[in-house]
């Protein structure tokens, strides 16, 4: 052994109170919720939680209280699983305007469209845990996003990857996830015409597979081809995010997913309730911002409140982002989620859309999404219904540690909310 | 007399230069749709003067307000043919106003024709005039209707330094902006601090500003100016007066008519200021030149100055949770409406700047109201309600008029499903000068814009 590794353990004989109790360790009991599992048969009343080493280890009533628990009294206020925070470039964007903060889009200077095709583009290697947008975003109930990628107009965006909230360096969880960009967004980068996306595409997914050995003009490089090749074909499971909002052009996206194996969920999809049958039918879910009601293009005009009620009752998966705003104020996505919820969702739904619906899209439905025994533990306390306006989180749970529930904002607050001093604010460290 | 000549000068220059424009030009045609008598009973009333009133009556006739709770049974008396809506569990609030909006000139679809809300050719456009740009077939504004919007001022964006004048508008459907022109409402003045303008300008261009430094060096510039002007003209005024028939009379300059009637006090200063320490530089620019702001608008850090605000009687038209998206909005809290609204005197507004916000500033009242409670304060909602009613139609100078509910007001009323501080609640029906103007479960009462019409015709499957 290394002569670190028997400091470090002297150290631990020293002060184990510091390093005996990795804070992964803690046990915590959470007495008396209204713990929302998001299974069946449904929520479960005055139901207690047990967390061992990260990990749910039951959830049942009366449960016996350990004797090293931390307690939190729920006190009959409703539990969920940590919400999903949409795609967004939390960790990806420090400073929205400020380029360099900004790491969710490619913007290379090429000219050829071929060159603009970058799907081995990953956001997800710069993604950055220590960015103040993490813990804004978790203290208010959101334990995990989708990374999403954009490449600066271009139809094919690159990859991104779920990540967790916790502020960890080892936060990504799951697969690679493929950012399709198709509709008026990027009709300049397709010749003018949005058909002209389809053929590319087409081409693209060719290269990839065995059906083009070889091209005078490649649209991929060789990791390009490398990279898109793992999500088609019958034996991949890695998801193809289409963003689309026209309802023709979703059938085609459709059509496409199905002739190149893709595994689609749709994005963006204002008009998708006008194809709703059509996407019950084929099985993909879709993901929607919930306040869109207004045509902000051509691609829109079907745009409504009531479009998330509609698709859920027609059978479709949904799973809800926000359209705007995405990053910084993900947060705001359980308000949307309400939103909808006056607009004919049921409750339910509508929780589900923001929990269990979007972690089996994505396939992390073993790391969120769910309160049972076995689940990570990634779990939220309410002040009052989740999707309400006059609640908040209390207390967030991440991967088995009661957070803190500190950031640079609410320290923000604290040191103007003090009653003014002798001293300037600037000694005033809350 | 010298005095009153000058301030008719400056408020209205057409008079001074015998142009042939109204006292008020591109006026109002604004006409309230006729409307019988109206009584609401038994609601939960939020008056937006601080009350709440349990079980209460409204009655509203003429398109004005005759009573509210005590004095309805008697002005009642006097009236037949009285239209009675029971609200027994709902809530009744004063039309909502957003003191920021660009609803007509970036309106929906976002095209590239219908980018009209910068004139961001010259960081300095007073000249320019929001309602020149405004189209009134934009779809934001039944949306806005639908979440008991009655009143809205429609500001120009923030490319520049001075960037035009607003307009405020009753949030009615019609075929020109004229038609929908708030009556007797001042014009607003938009002006912008900090990044914008001087990012639209600056190295790219080669035009000053690129600095803060710069952008007050612009705003000094065009004051002083407008001190010359106003000078000029009371000079010529005064030979005039004296019978001096050689008196050369100073040009027109459109700029500078805006920027006169600013210091007359004639038109409101809505300034686009993120950050504490402008905001407070922005309060000493107003010293020296000798005006008034009416409220900085996007304040995200207006918590840390809420005392100052205050004491200066700045109102402070900010955003529930917005952050992050640029530098000067990087030290945004969800408590800033609450800090902001704490010292007495304070005027905090929740704003929108969205198309999509401004359909539920009731929501974004809440968030805020929620954080502030959460931090210990006392804000029941008849008091946040001021955020979105009496507190913008203050800032708007329009506070004489509507965003309470008073005998003798405006009748801009709404009646929510439950109560308007929840994400579940919907405008029933929304009432603009007493007449009917949006009703959720009436299809008869739910306008629909020319752009629209047709555009969602069946279609075989």
């Amino acid at each position: 052994m290394s002569r670190l590794h028997n400091t470090l353990r002297r150290l631990a004989a020293a002060a184990p109170a510091i390093l005996a109790l990795p804070l992964s360790a803690q046990t915590i009991f959470i007495d008396d919720a209204t713990v929302h599992t998001l299974l069946q048969p449904g929520p479960m009343e005055s139901a207690d939680i047990l967390i061992v080493d990260g990990v749910i280890s039951a959830v049942d009533y009366g449960l016996e209280i350990p004797p090293d628990a931390q307690l939190i009294e729920a006190e009959g206020r409703p539990v969920t699983p940590g919400l999903f925070a949409g795609i967004s470039s939390i960790g990806l964007e420090e400073v929205g305007l400020e380029a360099s903060t900004v790491d969710d889009k490619l913007m290379f200077e090429e000219k050829p469209v071929a060159d603009k095709l970058r799907p081995e583009f990953n956001v997800a290697l710069a993604f950055n845990p220590d960015s103040t947008v993490v813990p804004i975003t978790r203290i208010e109930g959101y334990s995990w996003t989708l990374l999403g990628a954009q490449r600066a107009g271009s139809i094919i965006g690159g990859q991104g990857r779920p990540a967790m909230l916790g502020g960890s360096y080892t936060s990504l969880i799951g697969d690679p996830v493929l950012f399709f960009d198709v509709g008026a967004d990027a009709v300049d980068q397709s010749g003018g015409s949005r058909a002209a996306q389809w053929m590319l595409l087409s081409q693209a997914l060719d290269e990839a597979g065995s059906a083009i050995e070889w091209t005078p003009y490649p649209l991929l490089t060789p990791a390009g081809r490398k990279a898109l090749e793992l999500f088609s074909g019958e034996a991949s499971t890695a998801v193809t995010v289409f963003h689309v909002h026209r309802a023709s052009d979703i059938l085609q996206a459709l059509a496409f997913a199905a002739e190149h194996e893709l595994k689609p969920v749709i994005s963006g999809a204002s008009e998708a309730w006008k194809v709703a049958d059509q996407l019950a039918r084929a099985g993909v879910p879709v993901l929607l911002d919930p306040l869109i009601n207004l045509p902000y293009d051509f691609d829109q005009i079907g745009a409504r409140l009531d479009a998330a009620a509609l698709l859920h009752e027609a059978g479709v998966t949904i799973g809800f982002i926000n359209a705007g705003e995405a990053t910084h104020n993900a947060r705001a996505l359980r308000y949307g989620a309400g939103v909808a919820v006056a607009h004919g969702l049921p409750w339910d739904a509508a929780l589900a859309a923001l929990t269990i619906n979007p972690a089996r899209m994505f396939g992390v439905d073993h790391h969120t999404g769910t309160i049972e025994a076995h689940q990570r533990a990634n779990i939220v306390i309410w002040s009052g219904d989740p999707l309400e306006a006059t609640s908040a989180a209390d207390q967030v749970i991440i991967n088995g540690r009661l957070d803190p529930m500190v950031s640079r904002q609410t320290l923000l607050r604290d040191r103007y909310f003090a009653p003014e001093g002798e001293l300037p604010r600037a000694y005033e460290k809350p | 007399m010298t005095a009153i000549r000058l301030k008719l000068c400056a408020s209205a220059f057409a008079l001074c230069n015998g142009m042939a424009f109204a006292a008020e030009p591109y006026a109002s045609t604004y006409q309230p749709i006729p409307a019988p008598p109206t009584l609401i009973e038994d609601a939960i009333i939020l008056t937006g003067t601080g009350e709440r009133l349990e079980g209460a009556s409204i009655l509203f006739d003429g398109g004005r307000i005759v009573a509210v709770g005590a004095g309805v049974t008697e002005a009642l008396a006097e009236r037949q043919q009285v239209e009675v809506i029971d609200a027994a569990g709902r809530w009744v609030t004063p039309g909502l106003i957003d003191v920021h909006s660009h609803l007509g000139v970036y309106p929906s679809p976002s095209v590239g024709a219908h980018s009209d809300g910068n004139e961001a050719t010259d960081p300095a456009t007073p000249r320019v005039w929001a309602e020149h740009s405004l189209w009134p077939q934009d779809p934001g504004f039944p949306r806005a209707l639908a979440g008991g919007v009655t009143t809205l001022q429609v500001l120009p964006g923030s490319a520049n330094l001075f960037g035009g004048r607003t307009v405020t508008v009753k949030n009615v459907p019609s075929t020109s902006y004229q038609g929908m022109k708030f009556p007797g409402a001042p014009q607003g003045l938009k002006m912008a601090c900090g990044e914008n303008p001087k990012r639209v300008y600056g190295k790219d261009r080669m035009v000053a500003p690129s600095t803060r430094m710069g952008n007050v060096a612009g705003y000094r510039e065009q004051w002083a100016k407008t001190q010359k002007y106003i000078r000029d003209w009371a000079e010529y005024e005064a030979a005039v007066e004296e019978g001096d028939e050689d008196a050369k009379r100073p040009e027109r300059d459109l700029g500078l008519d805006t920027l006169a009637a600013v210091l007359e006090g004639e038109i409101l200063v809505h300034m686009h200021c993120y950050r504490a320490d402008e905001m407070l530089l922005i309060l000493d620019l107003a010293q020296e030149f000798g005006y008034s702001v009416s409220a900085f608008h996007h304040g995200v850090e207006t918590y840390k100055i809420a005392a100052e605000l205050a004491d200066a009687g700045v109102c402070a038209a900010i955003w529930s949770d917005w952050w992050g998206f640029k530098l000067e909005a990087y030290d945004g809290i969800q408590e800033n409406i609450a800090l902001t609204d704490r010292p007495d005197g304070s005027c905090a507004i929740v704003h929108s700047d969205s198309s999509q916000l401004i359909q539920r500033l009731n929501v974004e009242a809440a968030k805020a109201m929620t954080r502030g409670r959460r931090l210990g304060l006392d804000i029941p909602a008849e008091r946040a309600i001021r955020w979105i009613t009496a507190n913008p139609a203050r800032s708007l100078g329009i506070l004489e008029e509507t965003g309470t509910l008073e005998p003798g007001k405006m009748a801009d009323v709404v009646i929510w499903n439950r109560d308007p501080f929840s994400v579940y609640a919907l405008a029933d029906r929304v009432w603009i000068d007493g007449a009917a103007v949006h009703d959720r479960h009436d299809p008869a009462l739910q306008p629909v814009t020319d752009f629209e019409l047709g555009q969602q015709l069946e279609v075989s499957p």
